[in-house]
This record gives structure tokens, C-alpha cells and sequence, in this order.
């Protein structure tokens, strides 16, 4: 079931829709045969959270998904106690004591139900956007990620009898603690290169004309290497190509490009910069490279 | 070429892996050999400044076995999967690696740069290889000739400036016990750069919201236990500190940087806020992390050796584009206070520098404007620079001494 060598890995995403680098699919790959969490770390839109779904769906696993945000708390992420129910409970005698903290009154949360020892096959948990979450809940994956269990001080520790295999995404707004990437394998991921780029686009949105889908990506690999405040990842490439599509346009000319560069672009002084003269000449350079 | 590097290489195994399917005929000989390699591999990058433990040696061993190797592209993967967890480690990772698992042109390459250099015609420009790499490497080899020590200014040159890069080295004085018992007074008062913010986690309380867990917990041991109530926690705003470094602020600089240690290290752990520092003349240093240091005189001999640009000229407005793309969306969180310590002193382009600083406030909750050129009477905002600046701070005040700081606080107090 779990792929038996780094190709095979790098075939069954490729299957399922993802064009992977092969150090991507060398980092997958280690993660899922030595049961290690996988730290993705990168610009956004470079479809990180992308590849968890993608594994989720060729290991033909489960995905839990975990969004973090700050204050997200255990209650949050891992259990919550059904106090109404346990009041209620209380209030017609049926429990005292020793039986008020009984797994029936335990609601579980994401990381949770990933470890939960009754789940038929272990599922695949994304812990997305990790530094959103505050430090303090860092401290407490420690014991998810290394162990796969938790513990709960009213009940006892809850292990995974096969650990899940965890995804963990961030966008680097902060650092991450190094105790949490000690557990992980690491990988850093880079916008693709122009040819990737392609092959993600003729993947990803089939019907865009092969000569437009090229000057797109030429467009964007241009973009990218201007100074920008915010560059253009994966996701906005196929977004935009969808959005051309609908404007029913065939190839890219200034007029186009001008009212379709929100798409692209999410900072006014990015926009201001590249609208105009900027994207004429990069329109310029398309069309010499396609002729010359 | 291979035995060149014997002085100082490890002694034993250090036979890298030669291209490919070096390793075909895989006994139990031939796995040793790599897992010495592996093993002095992960020992050159610790040199280098990379925190590689022994765990991480074992897992990059385990996950050799499971990728195998056949190609040295999966085997550089495999290896950086495991060994790397920062995404500046990257390039000295690839480096080394290259280095390490012989690639014959870096390695003479790195080996030209440990001898002395070779009379005749540079072919092109050197390339940008690590030094730190290099004696990673080669500990014992002779320490490459150094760069010519920059020429010492007579001339007062306090209070002008100039975009011209001067790159110079710094030596700043030991602080006296005095000085450090008035300093330690000053950053103790220094409160109200701190910013207390509620988070969205919670705490135990009086009053406030009923808090279920703890009720129930306290109602099953007896039955007549209170209400428990909670309320949201608060924690102090991070804080980043840019510091101005230039020629014109050379006379402060000391103090600045005790400064930003005193911030860094709090003896009060407990609401300390998190602390970034940056210093910056003609370029944008990163201090925080030689800041960690506990002792403010190692602390700062560490940044002076570390930042090349002393007492040169201001680029303002390209160090704070700097920050702003590089720095800010990472240090930077919404409720964040920024500490801008320069005399605002900058000839470069006035529009750039507004941009720049706009671009800042947005990105932070307090843009806080410590300027020692207040102290003089009757201070107008005239030069360009300052007139750019004062409309994004939030706070603009003097900061010349310890005694102005000690002033500052109890305005800010009122």
C-alpha cells in the first residue's frame, strides 16, 4: 500500500494530480517508510496542503485536518469534555465520581481522531499553517509527534496502534521551534520551474490552450523575479489561467492582463508596479521569445 | 586530489562516495564506510553552524537504507530531509554537500580559497563559498590571507553622513560595573515599551467566564465546590528593535546595542515580550540570535565583529525595504511594536523612504521613533529624511543617553 521506492512515489502523485519535485517526493516518500512527520515549509501557494490531500487520496486514507490559528487550545485540537451531558448526567444520578470522566463524555478533536487506536486504518492528519497557532500549543504536539498518543490526565494515555502520517504546513511568518522540526523531516518548498510549472498547469487546468498556458507561465516566471512584496505561487497560477479561461481570452494582451492582475497580485504597490509599463514589458519579452 | 585535504579532514573514511553506485557492492564493510561518512558529514556541518545531533546522523543512516542509492540527486534529498530544519541552512547544506561528496571542481575551488592567493589573471570572480565551510572542513589549514583592515577615519564624522558603503570593523569598551547596574535600572523601567495584549487562550479567575473543566473537576471531588470562572490571558507584545548604526550615530551605538541585550536577556523571563534586533548602516544586520549570549559584553563584541558596515553611511530607506520584504512578514505579527532608533539622517530618495516607513506601520500595531537628535533644542523637522518618516510613527522621542531613556519612560508613565 505505501509506495516501495521514491519513483513509485513520485508516479502515484503524479497520478493523482500533483507534479512533485523529486526531493519532494524523496521527503514523502522517508516520511511515509520511516513514519516520520513531514515539516513543508514555504512561500503560500506552492501546494503544500495540496500534497497532503494528494496522499490522502492515493494511500486511499482519511484526512484529518487540522487549521491552526492563534489561541487554538487542547480543547481545540485534541478533546473536549461533554460537560452538558456530564451535568446532565450528574443531575439524574446516573454517574458519580469515579465514572463522570468515562471515554463516552470525551468529544475528540482532530489530533484526536487521528490517533484514535479504533480508527480501522491510520488516517492522514494535516496539521495546517502551523505558525499561526501561539508557541504554547508547539509544546504540545511534542507528544503527538514523536509518541503518536496523548495523554489525558482524567483518563489515561491514548495511543495510535499504526501512527497516522502527519503533514505539518508553514508559511514561515515565524519560526518554528526547533524541538517540533526535530521530529520532522524537512523540506523546503520552492516555486517551480517554468517547465514544472507547465506540466502543474496542462495537469491542473487541461482545457487552457496549450500556446496560452505557455505565455502564462512565462508571464509569471517574469513576475517572479521582479522585487515584489508578495510573489505569485502555484495556486494563483491556476487561478488566473482559470479566470483567462473564463474571459474567454486566447492569448495574453496588455488590456487583459491589466484587469485580471487582482488575481495575481494581493498588494496595491505590487499592482501599481507592475500595472503599465511593467507588464507591457514583460508582454514584449513573451512575444520576442515566442518568435525569436 | 583526494589525499589534499588529508591534514585536517577526518583521517579514517573520509572517502566520499565517487559519483554514482559507489556503494554497489553493499556488505556490511561498505555500509560502515558510509555510515563513517554520514557520520563526518554531519560533524562538517556542525562545524559550519548547522545543529545536525547524533539522532539526526542515525535517521539520515535509517532513511539511506529505505531510499537506497542509486542517484546522488535522491541521496542529496534524503541526506537534506533529515539533516536540515531551517530554511536558511539550505545553501550551506548544498554546499557542503557538494563538497563533501566529491564534486573535484568545489573542492579546489574551496581548497584555492584556504591557500594563499596564486599570482595571475582570475579567470572570473570567486564564488561566494562559505568560510565558515571551509574551516568546517579543513581546521588545520593555513587561515587564508585577510582582507586589508579598512582605513581609520580621523575625522570626526558624527554628525555627517553619506550613502557611500564604508565598511569597517568596531571595538567597543567593556561596560563598567556601574554602568551596568544604570543600565540594568533604565531597561527595568522600560516598561512601558511593553504592550500587553489579551490572547484568545485562557486563564483561571475570579471573575469572568464560567470555566466548565475545573467546575465539574472541583464538583466531582465535592459536591458543594463554587463556580470557577476564567479570562483571557495576556500576553506582552513582541518587539522589534532596528537600530541605526551609521556614521552619524556612531557615538550611541554602544548604547544601543546594551540596549537591545538588556531587552533580549530580561531577568524577568515571565512578561518579557519575544525580542528581534537588527542593526543596520548601509545594510540590514539580523543580531537576534548573538544576542542570546547572557553576557552583554560578549553579546556585543559578537554583533561589532559580525556587522561589517560600522560607522558608514545611512541607506535608510533600502535597509527598511529590506526588513519589509524579507524580515517583516515573519517577525512581525499584528500586534507587534517596532523600535526605530535612527537619527533619520538619510540623503537618498525622501519618497522611497515614506513608502518604505508606510509600509512598516502597516505591518505593526506601534511604530515607536527613538530619534537622539531631539536632544537639541529647538529640533525642526527640515532634512528630507525626517519630514519622511514622522507622519507613519506613532511615538517620536529623544534617545541620546541612559538619562534621556529614563526621561522617556516617564513621559511615556504620564
Amino acid at each position: 500500500m505505501i509506495p516501495a521506492s521514491i519513483d513509485e512515489t513520485a508516479a502515484g502523485l503524479l497520478a493523482h494530480g500533483y507534479v512533485a519535485q523529486r526531493e519532494l517526493a524523496t521527503a514523502a516518500f522517508l516520511a511515509l517508510r520511516l513514519q516520520r512527520p513531514l515539516f513543508l515549509e514555504g512561500e503560500p501557494g506552492t501546494g503544500k496542503t495540496e500534497i497532503a490531500k494528494t496522499l490522502a487520496a492515493l494511500l486511499d486514507r482519511p484526512l484529518i485536518r487540522l487549521q491552526c490559528y492563534e489561541g487554538l487550545d487542547l480543547a481545540g485540537a485534541a478533546y473536549e469534555w461533554n460537560y452538558a451531558r456530564q451535568m446532565l448526567e450528574i443531575k439524574l444520578g446516573q454517574v458519580s465520581g469515579e465514572d463522570l470522566f468515562a471515554r463516552r463524555f470525551l468529544i475528540p478533536r482532530a489530533l484526536l481522531q487521528a490517533i484514535d487506536p479504533a480508527n480501522p486504518v491510520a488516517p492522514v492528519l494535516l496539521i495546517d499553517e502551523l505558525d499561526r497557532a501561539d508557541e504554547p500549543f508547539e509544546a504540545f504536539l511534542l507528544e503527538v509527534l514523536s509518541e503518536f498518543q496523548i495523554t489525558i490526565p482524567e483518563l489515561g494515555v491514548i495511543k495510535a496502534l499504526a501512527p497516522p502520517i502527519v503533514i505539518i504546513t508553514s508559511n514561515r511568518t515565524r519560526e518554528i521551534h526547533d524541538a517540533v522540526k526535530r521530529r520532522c523531516l524537512y523540506h523546503w518548498v520552492d516555486f517551480p520551474s517554468a517547465a514544472r510549472e507547465l506540466e502543474i498547469l496542462r495537469l491542473r487546468v487541461p482545457e487552457a490552450p496549450a500556446a496560452l498556458a505557455r505565455q502564462i507561465v512565462a508571464f509569471i516566471q517574469g513576475l517572479r523575479a521582479l522585487d515584489l512584496y508578495k510573489l505569485p505561487g502555484v495556486a494563483e497560477t491556476i487561478e488566473w489561467s482559470r479566470a483567462l479561461l473564463e474571459l474567454n481570452a486566447l492569448q495574453l494582451d496588455p488590456e487583459t492582463v491589466q484587469s485580471t492582475l487582482g488575481v495575481l497580485l494581493k498588494y496595491q504597490d505590487d499592482i501599481a508596479r507592475v500595472q503599465g509599463s511593467e507588464a507591457a514589458r514583460l508582454l514584449a519579452q513573451l512575444k520576442i521569445e515566442a518568435h525569436g | 586530489m583526494a589525499d589534499t585535504p588529508g591534514a585536517g579532514s577526518p583521517q579514517a573514511g573520509w572517502r566520499p562516495l565517487g559519483g554514482q553506485n559507489a556503494t554497489e557492492g553493499r556488505g556490511p564493510e561498505a555500509n560502515n564506510h558510509l555510515a563513517t561518512n554520514v557520520m563526518h558529514f554531519a560533524r562538517v556541518l556542525r562545524e559550519a553552524g548547522m545543529p545536525v545531533g547524533t539522532d539526526r546522523v542515525q535517521l539520515s543512516l535509517k532513511a539511506l537504507q529505505v531510499a537506497g542509492l542509486e542517484s546522488r540527486r535522491d541521496f542529496q534529498a534524503t541526506l537534506a530531509a533529515c539533516m536540515v530544519d531551517r530554511a536558511e541552512h539550505r545553501p550551506l547544506f548544498e554546499q557542503a554537500f557538494h563538497i563533501f561528496w566529491r564534486d573535484p571542481d568545489l573542492l579546489g575551488r574551496v581548497m584555492a580559497m584556504l591557500l594563499p592567493q596564486a599570482e595571475g589573471k582570475p579567470m572570473r570572480p570567486p564564488p561566494p563559498e562559505n568560510r565558515r565551510l571551509a574551516q568546517a572542513l579543513f581546521p588545520h589549514a593555513p587561515e587564508a590571507q585577510r582582507e586589508p583592515q579598512a582605513q581609520k577615519i580621523e575625522v570626526d564624522a558624527q554628525m555627517s553622513w553619506s550613502e557611500r558603503e564604508l565598511l569597517q570593523q568596531r571595538d567597543f569598551e567593556t561596560m563598567t560595573a556601574e554602568e551596568w547596574a544604570q543600565a540594568q535600572q533604565v531597561l527595568a523601567s522600560m516598561r512601558p515599551f511593553f504592550e500587553t495584549r489579551p490572547t484568545r487562550r485562557r486563564q483561571s479567575a475570579l471573575r469572568g467566564r464560567v470555566d466548565w473543566r475545573a467546575s465539574l473537576r472541583a464538583q466531582g471531588r465535592s459536591e458543594a465546590a463554587p463556580l470557577r470562572f476564567q479570562k483571557p490571558r495576556q500576553h506582552v507584545a513582541p518587539l522589534t528593535v532596528l537600530a541605526d548604526i551609521s556614521g552619524s550615530m556612531s557615538r550611541y551605538s554602544r548604547m544601543l546595542l546594551h540596549l537591545a541585550h538588556g531587552l533580549s536577556n530580561p531577568r524577568e523571563r515571565r512578561h518579557a515580550p519575544r525580542v528581534t534586533s537588527f542593526v543596520f548602516g548601509t545594510r540590514l544586520t539580523p543580531i537576534t540570535r548573538l544576542l542570546k549570549q547572557r553576557d552583554p559584553d560578549l553579546a556585543v563584541a559578537a554583533v561589532a565583529q559580525r556587522v561589517a558596515d560600522w560607522s558608514g553611511g545611512t541607506r535608510l530607506a533600502a535597509c527598511l525595504h529590506d526588513f519589509n520584504k524579507h524580515w517583516a512578514r515573519r517577525v512581525l505579527s499584528s500586534d507587534a511594536t517596532v523600535l526605530l532608533i535612527t537619527d533619520g539622517l538619510e540623503q537618498g530618495d525622501a519618497e522611497a523612504l515614506a513608502f518604505e516607513a508606510r509600509r512598516l506601520r502597516l505591518g505593526c500595531r506601534r511604530l515607536i521613533w527613538l530619534n537622539p537628535l531631539l536632544r537639541f533644542e529647538g529640533f525642526e523637522p527640515r532634512a528630507a529624511g525626517v519630514r519622511a518618516l514622522l507622519p507613519e510613527v506613532s511615538l517620536h522621542i529623544p534617545a541620546h543617553n541612559l538619562a534621556s531613556l529614563e526621561h522617556l519612560t516617564k513621559l511615556l508613565c504620564n
